[in-house]
């Protein structure tokens, strides 16, 4: 019989961070994530079709603290998702394979989350005044 | 050759190259296609929804969606989103939900709600295409 308590890959607890590593479980997550999101979205469509009346609601209700960080997360959630997909993308090609290739994309996609986060964040608070 | 490719495998099943899940390499070919399909898709409708849709007000949104391009590019990018969603939370449940009758339950879960709001989401875009705007009063 198998021990079903034998140690299993990847030893998460001894496992030095690496931005591979890092990455990778956070695709997943973010995956997750904008899964979630699309409860929202779903929302959204439904009111503004057929609950007009409760479409001032709803958005009254993501401009609070609470719903600001909600979007803030699922936008960085889908850059981030966005991004490392296509990494994904150019992996199922064959092609970044090389550790310093694969280092350099890595950060290319923080940095791309980082940025066009902000950058969104500011547009939209800037000129729409939301 | 190896033993179970000579001797533990039908002719039926070598020719349809199916593998022992009997659906092949079509969930990770269709991640893939939808993925590549998202990629614009949804950077055009999320552009489009900081852009013109922000407001507190239904009939920004009514007018956007009136544009057929508009209407169409959504559709198009719902069926992927949740054809992308349903296919990639199948694989975490895969992976991380030992007991079967656990995870059989959040498989069909999982597809249910996937259909339900792409479905749910779909008829809202068609509503919003064909709303009059001015006659609706809204």
């Amino acid at each position: 019989m198998s021990n079903p308590n034998r140690p299993i890959s990847p030893h998460l607890s001894i496992y030095r961070k690496q931005i591979s590593s890092v990455l990778s479980i956070l695709h997943r997550m973010t995956g997750l994530a904008l899964v979630a999101g699309t409860a929202l979205l779903v929302s959204w469509l439904w009111s503004a079709a057929y609950a007009p009346a409760f479409y001032p609601q709803l958005h009254e209700c993501l401009s609070s603290l609470l719903g600001q960080v909600a979007l803030f997360s699922w936008m960085a959630a889908f850059y981030f998702h966005l991004a490392n997909g296509i990494r994904h993308l150019f992996w199922d090609m064959g092609r970044g394979f090389a550790l310093s290739a694969m280092a350099a994309s890595g950060w290319a996609v923080v940095l791309f989350t980082v940025l066009m986060t902000m950058f969104t964040w500011g547009f939209i608070h800037s000129a729409a005044g939301v | 050759m190896t033993v179970s490719d000579s001797k533990l495998r039908t002719e039926l099943g070598k020719v349809k190259g199916l593998g022992t899940a009997h659906h092949g390499v079509s969930h990770w070919w269709m991640q893939r296609m939808t993925a590549l399909a998202l990629v614009p898709l949804s950077l055009w409708f999320f552009y489009s929804l900081v852009t013109s849709m922000l407001a507190p007000n239904v009939i920004k949104v009514a007018e956007w969606f009136a544009s057929p391009v508009n209407a169409v590019i959504t559709v198009l990018m719902l069926v992927a989103t949740f054809t992308h969603a349903k296919l990639g939370v199948q694989v975490v449940i895969e992976d991380y939900v030992k007991s079967p009758f656990a995870k059989y339950a959040l498989l069909l879960l999982n597809n249910f709600i996937c259909i339900v709001f792409g479905a749910v989401a779909i008829l809202a875009v068609l509503k919003l295409h064909f709303l009059d705007v001015a006659a609706a009063g809204v």
